[in-house]
C-alpha cells in the first residue's frame, strides 16, 4: 500500500517534471532548426525576390525570431501545431492523426514481436551457453542486426512479393494484413537480436547469482527458477533498452517506410528536416519528446516493479 | 593481499579464460587480420580507389582478366565512334589488334590516343594510312585487367573500394563506438548511483537530448566546424550514448543498493571509489553487449550522415555507403551488394563472437 | 492455394485494387507519380507531379492534347487582337463544374487575381506576368482588381497583355492558370482542397487524399467530354523509392511511373523492353561557376574546363543514355528557334583537350601551379556519380577537384546568397516550351542566376526580344544573347539535356511521347 503510494506520488512527479522538459525541448530545437541554413523556399527552381517576400509574410518568416518563436509558442499552448509549409493542405496535426495510427500499429507489433521471440531467443541461448544452440542464436541474432534495413527489405520484396508472389510489394492497402507483413518483420529484425543479445549475456549473469543458486538447491523446477526468478534479475538491460526503443520504433521509420510504401509519419523525421518544413519539424519533435518522457517514465516504474532494490525517494 | 597484485591476477584470470575461448580468439583474430587487411591491402590491390575505368562500368566480378574476348569487339566500336570514324574490320593477331579505319574526311593520326584512352588497348600505332588520308590502319595491345569484385556505376574497382571503405567504417566503429561507450557509462553511472535529484536532472536532459531533431544537430555542426572526420565521429558518438547511459543507469540504480556496496559504503570507501571500484565492474557485461551492439548502428547511422553531406566525401567511401548503394542495384548488379556486405557483416559477426567472450571473460560472478 | 487466399485479402482491399483482378468492372489506372503533391491548389502548386493530377482533375483555358499539342479547352474559341495584345475567349458552353454548375468568365476572373496576390503568395504568380499589371500587384504596388483581365459577359473572358506574348496560349495550359469555382472556395475557405470540397472542371474529380499513399480521382460526369474518357478510377501513387516502384510495376501494382533508376537502365530494358520510354525533354542539367571570384573571372579559364569534360561520358555510361550531351543551354525541340551552342561543339574530344591543356599552360598553370576546384552539388546519386566523372576527366588535365556534397535546401541556400564556392550543379526544367525562359536566368540579378552573370550587351539582347515585333526577329535576338551570354562567356556550363524516362504498362494505349512529357489520363485506355 505505501510502495503505491510513493509509486503514485512519483508518476505524478514525473508527469509534471514533463511539462518543462517538453519546454526546454520545443525551444532548444526551435532555434537549432532556425540556425541551419537554407529555408523552406529555398528549391531547384529558385523564387523570384518578390514572391519569396510573400510567402515568407504569409507564414510570419518575416517576424524577428523571437516574435516567431513566442506566435508558435502561443499557438502550441492552444493545440495548434500549424499548417506544413511544404505540404499546406495539411496541418501538422492532420498529418500526424492519419499518420501515427499506422506507425503505431507497425511499430507496435514489432516491438512486442522482438521482446517475445528476442526474449525466448537469448533465454534459450543462456542456458546453452557456449554450446551449439547458444552459437546458432547468436549467430542468427547477429545476422539480425548487422544487416541494415535497407538491405533487408529490398530482399524481402524480391522472395516474397516477386518470386514467391505471396504478398504485395508495397503500400498500405487500407492496411490489409498482407501488407504489414514486410514492415513489421523488417522492422522487427534488429531490435529482436538486440533483446536476444542483452537477454542472453544478462541471464547468464543472473542464472549465476546466488539467489538462483539457493533457489536450484532447494529443488525448484527449472521452468520456475529460470522465468519467475532469473528472468526477473536479468531483464534489467532489457527494460533499460526497450525504452527508447519503443518510442524510436511506434514513430516509425523513415527507411522502412519509403521501401514499403507506407503511408506512416517515421519519414517525416527526416524528411521535414531536409525540407526545412519548420512547423511539421516541431511536431515531429513534440512527438518524440511525448513518446520518448512516457515510455522512460514507464521504464523507471518497471525497474522499482522488477527490482525492489531500486526505489525513488 | 595488496590491490595491485589482486587488480593483476583479475585482469589475468579474465584473459586466461578469454584465451580459452576458440570462438572469441578465433574472431579476434579475424579482427585483427581485417583490419591489416584494410590498412594494407590497398597498398598492394590492382588498382587506386578512385580511378575510372570508363569501358568497364559495372562489369561483374571475375578471377580471368577483362576484357572478354566479345568485349574487344565493342571497345573497338566504341573507341572509332568517339573518333567519328568507321571501322571498316578488325582482327586479333599476337596479343595486338588490328583495325582498319575509314572516314571521308582525311584521317587524324592522333585518332590512336582515342584507343590508348580506351582501357581495353594500349600502345596503339599508326601501321598505315591510304593515300588520300581517308582510311587507316593501326595496331593496339590489349590491356588485361583484373576485377575481382567486380566494378561500381562508374567504372571504379570494388575490392579496392571496399578495401579503403573498411578503413574508414572501422576507425569510425571503433572511435564513434568508444566515445559512446566512455560518456555513455560515465554519464550512466553517475546519474544511477548518485540518484534522487541529480538522476532526476541528468535523466531529464536525455530525454531533451532523445527528442531534439539529429539532423539539425548534425547540419549545424557542418555549418560551425566544416567538415572532417574527427567531426563525424563526435556527431555520431554524440547521439549513441544516450542510449549506453540510459542502460547503465538501470543497472546504476540496482547495483547500488547490492549487498556489497552498501558494506563498502559501510566501510566508509567514498562514493567516487564505490563508482570505480564497485559499481562500473558490475557493469559491464550488458556494456560489452551493448557495445558490440552499437558498432553495427554506428557505421549504418555514418552511411546516413554521409547522404546528408557530412559523412565521408566521394571519392573516399565507407562500408555503410557502399552497402546503401549495393541494395540500390539489386536484382541486377548484385555483387555490389555482397562483397562490402560479406566485408561487414563477418566483422560484426567476430566483434560479436568476441563481446560475448569478453563478457563470459570478465563476468565477475565467475571469479 | 494459398495465392488464392492472398488475392481474396487484397479484393478485401477494393478501394485500392492492387491487383486490378477485383470484383468491380471499372477501369483502375494505378500511375507512379515520383511524389506527393505539395497542394492541390493549383495557385499553390510548382512542380511536374501536381502538374500530372491537376492535370486530370482541372481544364485550363487551353489544354495539351495527348501529344502536348494546345488545343482550346475550357475555352471553345479564342482571338486575337492585331496588335497581339488583346485576348478574347469565349468560354466552351456546357463546360461544367463537378457540381454542376457553369464554368464561367467570371470564375477565371476571380481565380487569376487570386494567382497574382500578395496574399496567396503563389509560387508561380510569374505565369502571368505579360498580363496588364500582374507583376506589380504580385510585388504589392496594385490591387488584385487592377489585373487586365475582365469579364465581358459570363461566356467571355478578356486579356489584356503588356506586349504580344508569343508564348501565352502555351502558358494557360500550366495548372497556375487554372481556374477554381469561386463560390466553392468562398464556402470552403483554406478547406476547399479537401476531398469531398473540391470542385474541379476537369474530366477527374478528386475522391481521396491520403499523404504518401494515394490520391484517388474518379471520372467526373458532368465533364463535357465524359463519354470519351474510358478509365473510370485515377489512384496516383507516391513512388519515392525508385527501386521499389519497379518492383511493384513488375508485380503489376503499378501500371506507369514517371522514374525509373536510371543506374540499372540496361537491366530493366532487357526486362521491361519497350514499356521503357525515353526521349528528349526540356531541361537543361549546368554547372555555374561563380564568375566574381578568381580565377573564375577568367573567361578562358572556364572555357578550358568546359572542354576538358567530356559530355558523351556522362550521358552514355554515367547517365546510360538517359541524358543527351549539352553544349547549348536551350535544348533543342523549340520550334523557331536556334540553339547557338559553344563553337567546340563540333570538336573532338581529343581537339577540347589539347586546347584546353593550351589554355591552362598559358595561364600559367601545371604540375607546379595545380589549378584547383571544388565541385559543390546537392545530394544524390547520379549527381554524386557525376560530380565523381568530372573530377576523374580533369585529373589527366592537373586540375585538383574536390566535391561536396550538401542537402538540398543547403545547396539552394547557399547559391541563392551567392555563398563561396567555385563551380556548383544546378538544373532547369522550363515551365513553358520557351527559349527565354532558360535565357532568363543569365540576366542580371535574376534569383536564378547563380553564378552573378552581368552583361549588358546580354541585358540588351533579352529587352529587344522582349519588344520584339514579329516573332522571327524575337527568336532571333534571343539566339543572338545565347551566343554572347553562354557560348561566348559561360555564364553556366551546359552539360547534358534532361530526358523523361516513364515505365508504362503495355495495357495502358495512347501513351503518346512528347517533349514536354505530359500525358492526361483522358486520353488513356487500359486493357
Amino acid at each position: 500500500m505505501r510502495v503505491a503510494a510513493v509509486m503514485a506520488r512519483y508518476v505524478l512527479k514525473r508527469l509534471l517534471s514533463a511539462i518543462p522538459t517538453l519546454f526546454v525541448i520545443v525551444t532548444l530545437a526551435f532555434f537549432l532548426m532556425r540556425v541551419a541554413p537554407g529555408g523552406p523556399f529555398n528549391q531547384e527552381k529558385g523564387l523570384n525576390p518578390v514572391i519569396k517576400a510573400n510567402l515568407e509574410r504569409v507564414f510570419h518568416l518575416d517576424q524577428p525570431l523571437w516574435k516567431q518563436y513566442l506566435i508558435y509558442l502561443n499557438n502550441l499552448i492552444h493545440g495548434d501545431f500549424g499548417p506544413s509549409y511544404n505540404l499546406p493542405d495539411f496541418t501538422v496535426a492532420e498529418l500526424f492523426s492519419s499518420g501515427l495510427p499506422i506507425s503505431i500499429q507497425l511499430g507496435g507489433a514489432a516491438l512486442v514481436l522482438a521482446l517475445l521471440l528476442g526474449g525466448l531467443l537469448g533465454i534459450f541461448a543462456a542456458l546453452h551457453q557456449n554450446r551449439a544452440g547458444d552459437y546458432t542464436v547468436i549467430a542468427a541474432a547477429t545476422a539480425g542486426s548487422t544487416i541494415p534495413t535497407f538491405v533487408i527489405a529490398p530482399l524481402f520484396q524480391l522472395f516474397f512479393a516477386l518470386t514467391l508472389k505471396w504478398l504485395p510489394v508495397g503500400g498500405w492497402g487500407d492496411g490489409a494484413l498482407v501488407n504489414k507483413i514486410g514492415p513489421v518483420l523488417t522492422l522487427m529484425l534488429p531490435q529482436l537480436a538486440i533483446v536476444a543479445r542483452l537477454l542472453r549475456g544478462s541471464m547468464i549473469e543472473s542464472l549465476r547469482s546466488h539467489h538462483i543458486r539457493t533457489a536450484r538447491a532447494l529443488g525448484l523446477s527449472d521452468f520456475s527458477v529460470v522465468f519467475r526468478h532469473a528472468l526477473r534479475g536479468a531483464v534489467l538491460p532489457v527494460i533499460s533498452y526497450a525504452g527508447p526503443a519503443a518510442a524510436a520504433l511506434l514513430t516509425g521509420s523513415i527507411i522502412v517506410e519509403t521501401i514499403f510504401s507506407i503511408p506512416g509519419v517515421g519519414r517525416y523525421f527526416v524528411e521535414a528536416a531536409l525540407n526545412r518544413d519548420y512547423t511539421l519539424v516541431m511536431g515531429t519533435v513534440v512527438v518524440i519528446a511525448i513518446f520518448t518522457i512516457v515510455f522512460n517514465l514507464i521504464v523507471d516504474v518497471l525497474y522499482a516493479v522488477v527490482d525492489p532494490r531500486v526505489r525513488y525517494d | 593481499m595488496s590491490p595491485a597484485t589482486v587488480g593483476r591476477s583479475l585482469w589475468a584470470d579474465a584473459a586466461a579464460r578469454l584465451r580459452a575461448n576458440r570462438l572469441a580468439m578465433v574472431s579476434l583474430y579475424y579482427l585483427v587480420f581485417m583490419a591489416l587487411l584494410c590498412i594494407a591491402g590497398p597498398w598492394y590491390a590492382p588498382h587506386d580507389f578512385s580511378t575510372i575505368y570508363e569501358d568497364y562500368t559495372r562489369v561483374p566480378p571475375s578471377l580471368s582478366a577483362y576484357p572478354k574476348a566479345d568485349r574487344i569487339g565493342e571497345a573497338v566500336a566504341d573507341a572509332a565512334r568517339r573518333a567519328r570514324l568507321d571501322v571498316t574490320g578488325w582482327e586479333e593477331r599476337d596479343g595486338r589488334v588490328f583495325i582498319s579505319l575509314a572516314a571521308t574526311k582525311p584521317i587524324d593520326p592522333r585518332v590512336t590516343r582515342y584507343f590508348d584512352r580506351s582501357d581495353v588497348f594500349d600502345s596503339a600505332q599508326v601501321e598505315g594510312q591510304s593515300s588520300d588520308g581517308r582510311s587507316l590502319t593501326l595496331s593496339a595491345g590489349i590491356q588485361r585487367t583484373y576485377f575481382f569484385f567486380g566494378t561500381d556505376s562508374t567504372g571504379r574497382d570494388l575490392l579496392t573500394r571496399t578495401l579503403v571503405a573498411g578503413r574508414v567504417s572501422l576507425s569510425i566503429g571503433l572511435l564513434a563506438g568508444l566515445v559512446a561507450v566512455v560518456i555513455g557509462v560515465l554519464y550512466g553511472a553517475v546519474s544511477g548511483f548518485a540518484g534522487g535529484r541529480t538522476d532526476e536532472i541528468m535523466m531529464r536532459i536525455v530525454d531533451v537530448l532523445y527528442s531534439l531533431p539529429f539532423i539539425f544537430f548534425v547540419i549545424m555542426l557542418v555549418v560551425f566546424f566544416g567538415r572532417n572526420f574527427v567531426l563525424m565521429f563526435l556527431a555520431v558518438g554524440a547521439v549513441l550514448w544516450l542510449d549506453m547511459a540510459r542502460i547503465v543507469r538501470g543497472q546504476a540504480l540496482s547495483i547500488k543498493r547490492q549487498e556489497y556496496v552498501q558494506a563498502a559504503e559501510a566501510l566508509g570507501v567514498g562514493p567516487a571509489g564505490i563508482l570505480l571500484r564497485h559499481v562500473v565492474p558490475n557493469l559491464l557485461g550488458p556494456v560489452i553487449i551493448y557495445m558490440t551492439l552499437l558498432v553495427p548502428q554506428v557505421i549504418i547511422l555514418e552511411s546516413f550522415l554521409s547522404f546528408l553531406g557530412l559523412g565521408v566525401q566521394e571519392p573516399m567511401s565507407s562500408w555503410g555507403v557502399l552497402i546503401a548503394q549495393g541494395a540500390k542495384n539489386i536484382p541486377s548488379a548484385t555483387w555490389l551488394l555482397v562483397f562490402p556486405s560479406f566485408f561487414l557483416t563477418t566483422t560484426l559477426f567476430a566483434l560479436n563472437f568476441l563481446g560475448d567472450g569478453l563478457r563470459d571473460a570478465m563476468d565477475p560472478k565467475d571469479r | 492455394m494459398f495465392r488464392t487466399t492472398i488475392k481474396g485479402w487484397l479484393a478485401g482491399a477494393a478501394l485500392l485494387a492492387l491487383t486490378a483482378s477485383g470484383a468491380c468492372a471499372e477501369v483502375v489506372f494505378n500511375r507512379g507519380n515520383s511524389a506527393d503533391p505539395e497542394s492541390l491548389d493549383p495557385h499553390k502548386t510548382s512542380t511536374t507531379y501536381e502538374a500530372n493530377i491537376l492535370r486530370d482533375l482541372f481544364m485550363g483555358l487551353m489544354v495539351q492534347n495527348a501529344k502536348a499539342e494546345v488545343e482550346p479547352g475550357a475555352a471553345e474559341s479564342y482571338s486575337v487582337s492585331p496588335d497581339g495584345k488583346t485576348y478574347t475567349f469565349k468560354m466552351r458552353q456546357g463546360a461544367l463544374w463537378s457540381d454542376g454548375t457553369p464554368v464561367t468568365a467570371d470564375d477565371f476572373v476571380f481565380s487569376w487575381r487570386r494567382l497574382v496576390d500578395p496574399a496567396t503568395a503563389a509560387e508561380y504568380a510569374y505565369m502571368l506576368a505579360p498580363v496588364v499589371n500582374a507583376e506589380d500587384i504580385t510585388a504589392g504596388k496594385k490591387k488584385p482588381e487592377e489585373l487586365g483581365v475582365r469579364a465581358v459577359d459570363p461566356g467571355t473572358f478578356e486579356v489584356t497583355l503588356n506586349a504580344a506574348t508569343p508564348y501565352f496560349l502555351e502558358m494557360l495550359t500550366h495548372q497556375s492558370t487554372y481556374a477554381l469555382s469561386k463560390p466553392n472556395v468562398e464556402k470552403f475557405g483554406a478547406d476547399f482542397v479537401k476531398p469531398g470540397n473540391l470542385v474541379s472542371n476537369g474530366a477527374y474529380v478528386l475522391k481521396e487524399f491520403i499523404p504518401n499513399d494515394h490520391i484517388t480521382a474518379v471520372r467526373n460526369d458532368k465533364f463535357y467530354d465524359a463519354a470519351n474518357v474510358k478509365i473510370d478510377v485515377v489512384d496516383f501513387i507516391p513512388t519515392e523509392d525508385r527501386s521499389t516502384a519497379m518492383k511493384r510495376f513488375e508485380a503489376g501494382e503499378l501500371d506507369s511511373n514517371d522514374d525509373l533508376p536510371t543506374e540499372q537502365l540496361a537491366d530493366l530494358k532487357a526486362k521491361f523492353g519497350d514499356q521503357i520510354h525515353i526521349g528528349p525533354y526540356l531541361g537543361t542539367y549546368y554547372y555555374a561557376f561563380k564568375l566574381d571570384k578568381a580565377p573564375w573571372d577568367n573567361v578562358r579559364l572556364r572555357h578550358a574546363v568546359s572542354m576538358a569534360i567530356d559530355r558523351d561520358y556522362l550521358a552514355e555510361k554515367v547517365w546510360q543514355n538517359t541524358m543527351l550531351p549539352a553544349y547549348s543551354f536551350v535544348p533543342p525541340g523549340i520550334s523557331g528557334y536556334q540553339p547557338r551552342p559553344a563553337v567546340y561543339a563540333s570538336q573532338s574530344q581529343l581537339d577540347r583537350e589539347d586546347e584546353a591543356r593550351k589554355i591552362l599552360t598559358e595561364l600559367g598553370y601545371g604540375p607546379d601551379k595545380p589549378l584547383k576546384m571544388e565541385i559543390r552539388f546537392n545530394t544524390s546519386e547520379n549527381h554524386k556519380n557525376t560530380a565523381v566523372a568530372i573530377q576523374e576527366q580533369l585529373k589527366p588535365l592537373g586540375i585538383e577537384v574536390t566535391l561536396l556534397n550538401t542537402d538540398t535546401k543547403t545547396h539552394y541556400a547557399h547559391l541563392e546568397q551567392h555563398g563561396d564556392f567555385d563551380i556548383a550543379r544546378a538544373g532547369w526544367i522550363a515551365d513553358y516550351k520557351d527559349p527565354e525562359n532558360f535565357l532568363a536566368l543569365c540576366k542580371t540579378g535574376t534569383g536564378n542566376n547563380y553564378s552573378g552573370y552581368s552583361d549588358k550587351d546580354y541585358d540588351r539582347l533579352m529587352g529587344e526580344a522582349a519588344a520584339a515585333a514579329t516573332p522571327d526577329a524575337r527568336m532571333l535576338a534571343l539566339s543572338d544573347a545565347e551566343a554572347i551570354g553562354v557560348a561566348r562567356d559561360l555564364c553556366v556550363v551546359p552539360l547534358l539535356f534532361y530526358s523523361y524516362h516513364n515505365l508504362v504498362s503495355s495495357r495502358i494505349k495512347g501513351w503518346e511521347q512528347n517533349v514536354m512529357d505530359v500525358h492526361p489520363t483522358r486520353y488513356l485506355t487500359k486493357e
